[in-house]
């Protein structure tokens, strides 16, 4: 959409005095011999947060983030610079850092062109101003409300809700102009229960690249209220989870953390083309068992890991990474895309202006399977139903990853019985992914709530998962 | 040093016409902090340079209070048409934030009235060729020192220049340059089938300070080969024996136990625990953040209420919570002086290395790298991912990969036996290794 272009010039290009032809001389001046790639990326974003505890609003702010991040590539080098400063003699500036990579060299002309953009998974709007303030202060307060009426033992509730509206431009020497214009709102409903003296948290959240009207319609922010009660109580009854090696039933949905970290991060471009991961060089190969389809896709609407294009201005799309058990493909941006000779995958993503691009995800799930959900719980004589989990972590070169569950269950002969404390999961992920030997017929996404941090910077990312089993998982509780 | 001064005097300034302006909006009281951050971070890998980066990071935070209701705001960009855009932001919100007697800035008598100079800022004046000779050197001798080792995710060499000012409408205001500088390495080992990633890096105020290039990276290649064909182990109770960079963890959750905010909140595990033994009597944990040259040193915290050194454990006994005045009223209390957390915190440390500690264990677990986020500040429930060695008669067998540690915070603080003279001192927490008496590590 070359609307978006317009939007984006407006907002961060025209306040400052500068058009198409000011982008043309500077891409440019970032030409010559030795030089493979270089763009320019600008940005504006306006983001609002508000938290509500014991019953009061207690903080509102608002966050203004502007710049523009400079980038020269030769080979497998990279020059890099920005400024906050959007006035050309400091851009310049900027790009004369980003070009000391190569010394030598005259500059050539570059002409951009804005080409239409296929994607048009999220309106162009501002979620800032898409309820006004009183409205927003009812829905904290209603969402207060909620979660105390739930039962007596609830004792604290704090509630977060974030609207950020991010407007990019990347214009690069290849000749791409493309702009972005990307709403996104979260809320989370954090709760303590106390019940004899013992106390206990519970947590809910959802998001999308949408109005704040998202958490009014259908009662979603009610229910993670609700959500977030109902775990709180849960934990209040856990008992200890158990520690060794059993087999694992993961619930449908934000469990696919699970998928982020066993195979996700290790099927990133920069990752294998440097060789540094477990799955480097094994594409064709069985690298899970044969039930496992995994994707990654930046194009389902709306969506909180979604993109219309990635910040390098490759529209986003849907890239299978693994297709029954068998290593299909990795998720690329342009510069190592174009290192390990092939192309982009639309994963070209960055925290901000001020941090370089890197392969990182989108929505990376698991394709439904045919078992149903209780049949696979009936499978397991002893094992663990992990039904809601914190965040993870991999180390992608000896591919062991770690995941904590903040909400399970003993499965003792093929039923859920006791709920038990959170538990760190550990595994290998080739190993993890070969032992999965039941998938649901019960595909869900996450909430959207996801963030994901590589090399210090993070992105909104979503997964998501049907219903699994793993026949071996070790378990990180304390009874033998 | 005088174009920082004079850089520094000219963001004191944006911060006294923000304040004004703030006034000028209606605001009873309000407090500002700026920050703005120049460096030059380059990166190596496999003898060649990989990237170059020129940092610039300039921040803006203002609060403002209209009599008990509070509106912040913040920006990256410090034109004046953001700033006044912000300071309007700020005021707005606090049209529809609730009364809050809590709210509001620190008592204007604990503001600091001294502010000497701390050494906390030495520029390294290199060209970006040295910078990368450096890296090049602490990269090779990792590449050089083993045989095993194959590949690698390159030396990084960071240099970051700052100052921060903070002032607010008691009249209070504050500010100092500061240097940080890293280095760092990250190399991979192949044994068999065996592939293993590890890293080392130094960092210190003062380049003069940092451990030479060549040792960073025979140490990153040391820890890397170490790790190679690691094992599980079978579930069961040891001791566990945290090395001291991975026991920085474990101090700084007790911190944020005592925080204000976990405490009113009732979100710790060490709730109600003023004045009663939560560590074994021969630990003392202390602050001291007016430390000369330290990585957390500052004669004000974020409210400007003067620092000290000060006391949280004594004899084991918890001598004081982390408060700043919103938390501190809550509890009815006084600050502590520690509005942005602790400064130099240090636990006391025995007289016996790592290796001592080892023969102090005879059997258990080192562990000397932790996975996850498995800790739960509300129950003190802790469970993460671990690696590190097996150790029989004092001496390590093997290297240990792919188990679990479980516990919980409240009793392994209990269960502390010894804190080793190993000092980690790239952390403004500081401390040597602790030897825990009892963990369940979960294995196959």
């Amino acid at each position: 959409m070359t609307d978006l272009i317009q939007i984006a010039q407006q907002n961060i290009l025209a306040p400052v005095g500068l058009g198409e032809s000011d982008l043309d001389r500077m891409l440019g001046e970032l030409t010559g011999q030795g030089v493979d790639a270089a763009d320019l990326y600008f940005q504006s974003s306006r983001l609002e947060s508000w938290v509500l505890e014991d019953g009061i609003i207690k903080e509102g702010a608002h966050n203004i983030e502007q710049g523009a991040g400079i980038r020269v590539i030769s080979g497998e080098k990279t020059g890099f610079a920005y400024s906050d400063e959007l006035q050309l003699p400091t851009l310049q500036e900027a790009a004369r850092a980003a070009r000391a990579i190569t010394r030598s060299g005259s500059s050539q002309s570059v002409q951009i062109a804005g080409s239409p953009i296929a994607n048009q998974l999220y309106a162009p709007l501002n979620p800032l101003p898409s309820l006004n303030e009183a409205e927003k202060v009812e829905l904290l307060q209603a969402l207060d409300r909620e979660a105390r009426k739930q039962d007596p033992r609830v004792k604290q509730v704090i509630v977060s809700l974030v609207a950020a509206q991010d407007i990019i431009l990347v214009a690069a020497i290849d000749g791409t102009l493309s702009a972005d214009v990307r709403p996104l709102v979260r809320l989370n409903v954090h709760v303590i229960a106390e019940q004899n003296g013992r106390r206990e948290q519970g947590s809910s959240g959802g998001g999308a690249r949408q109005s704040l009207d998202y958490f009014i319609q259908e009662s979603r922010g009610r229910e993670y209220a609700r959500e977030a009660v109902r775990q709180a109580l849960v934990n209040l009854d856990a008992v200890d989870a158990p520690a060794g090696s059993m087999p694992v039933v993961l619930g449908p949905g934000w469990p696919g953390v699970l998928l982020h970290e066993a195979v996700g991060h290790g099927l990133e471009g920069d990752f294998n083309r440097k060789g540094t991961s477990a799955f480097s060089g094994r594409i064709g190969e069985q690298v899970a068992s044969s039930c496992c389809t995994v994707v990654d896709d930046g194009t389902l609407p709306g969506r909180r890991g979604s993109l219309n294009i990635d910040d390098e201005g490759t529209p986003s799309q849907n890239t299978v990474l693994i297709e029954n058990g068998i290593l299909k493909g990795y998720m690329q941006d342009k510069h190592n895309a174009r290192l390990m000779s092939t192309v982009s995958t639309g994963n070209g993503r960055r925290e901000s202006y001020a941090h370089l691009p890197m392969p990182r995800m989108t929505n990376t799930y698991m394709l439904a399977g045919e078992y149903n959900p209780e049949e696979i719980i009936a499978s397991v004589e002893r094992g663990l139903y992990a039904v809601n989990f914190g965040g993870g972590q991999v180390d992608i070169t000896s591919g062991k990853f770690v995941f904590s569950a903040s909400e399970a269950y003993l499965i003792e002969n093929g039923k859920v019985t006791r709920p038990v404390k959170g538990a760190t999961l550990i595994g290998n992920g080739p190993e993890a992914m070969s032992r999965i030997s039941m998938v649901g017929d019960d595909l869900k996404l996450d909430k959207g709530v996801g963030v994901c941090g590589k090399e210090g910077q993070s992105v909104p990312v979503g997964v998501g998962q049907p219903t699994l089993k793993l026949d071996e998982l070790t378990v990180g509780g304390t009874e033998q | 040093m005088s174009d920082m001064k004079s850089r520094q005097l000219d963001l004191q300034q944006s911060v006294e016409e923000l304040l004004h302006e703030a006034k000028r909006q209606g605001a009873s009281a309000a407090e500002a902090a700026v920050s703005s951050d120049a460096g030059l971070s380059v990166t190596v890998r496999l003898g060649e340079t990989e990237t170059i980066e020129h940092t610039r990071d300039n921040g803006l935070g203002v609060t403002v209070y209209f009599g008990h209701r509070k509106g912040s705001a913040s920006t990256s960009d410090l034109s004046p048409q953001a700033i006044k855009e912000t300071v309007e932001a700020a005021c707005n919100f606090a049209r529809y934030t609730s009364e809050d007697d809590c709210a509001g800035l620190a008592d204007p008598s604990l503001m600091a009235t001294e502010l000497p100079d701390l050494d906390l800022y030495h520029p390294w004046n290199q060209s970006v060729e040295e910078a990368i000779e450096l890296a090049i050197r602490c990269e090779t001798a990792a590449r050089e020192s083993d045989d095993r080792i194959f590949n690698s995710e390159g030396a990084t060499l960071n240099s970051h220049n700052g100052l921060q000012v903070y002032g607010n409408t008691h009249g209070f205001i504050g500010g100092y340059p500061s240097s940080r500088h890293s280095l760092s390495c990250a190399v991979l080992g192949k044994e068999g089938e065996s592939m293993q990633r590890d890293y080392w890096y130094t960092l210190a105020r003062k380049s003069e300070q940092l451990d030479r290039a060549e040792s960073v990276g025979e140490m990153a290649a040391k820890r890397t080969v170490a790790r190679l064909n690691g094992r599980r182990i079978k579930t069961q109770q040891a001791p566990v024996l945290f090395q001291a960079d991975v026991a920085v963890g474990l101090l700084r959750s007790f911190v944020g136990a005592i925080r204000g905010s976990s405490l009113y909140r009732k979100a710790s595990f060490l709730l109600d625990q003023l004045g009663k033994p939560v560590f074994p009597s021969f630990i003392n944990i202390h602050e001291d953040p007016l430390l000369s040259g330290g990585l957390a040193s500052c004669a004000y915290d974020s409210e400007g209420v003067a620092t000290s050194r000060k006391d949280f454990i004594q004899n084991g006994v918890l001598s004081s919570y982390v408060l700043d005045s919103y938390a501190a009223r809550k509890l009815a209390m006084q600050t502590t002086g520690n509005g942005g957390g602790v400064r130099n915190l240090r636990i006391n440390s025995g007289d016996q290395d790592r290796q001592g500690l080892l023969k102090s264990m005879q059997r258990g677990l080192l562990v000397t790298e932790l996975m996850g986020q498995g800790v739960n500040m509300v129950t003190g429930d802790y469970s993460r991912g671990a690696t590190g060695f097996w150790i029989e008669n004092g001496e390590i067998q093997f290297p240990v990969e792919e188990i679990t540690i479980a516990g919980n915070m409240k009793e392994m603080f209990l269960g502390l036996q010894e804190v080793g003279s190993d000092i980690e001192t790239r952390s403004s927490v500081q401390t040597g290794s602790w030897l825990i008496d009892n963990m369940m590590i979960a294995g196959e």
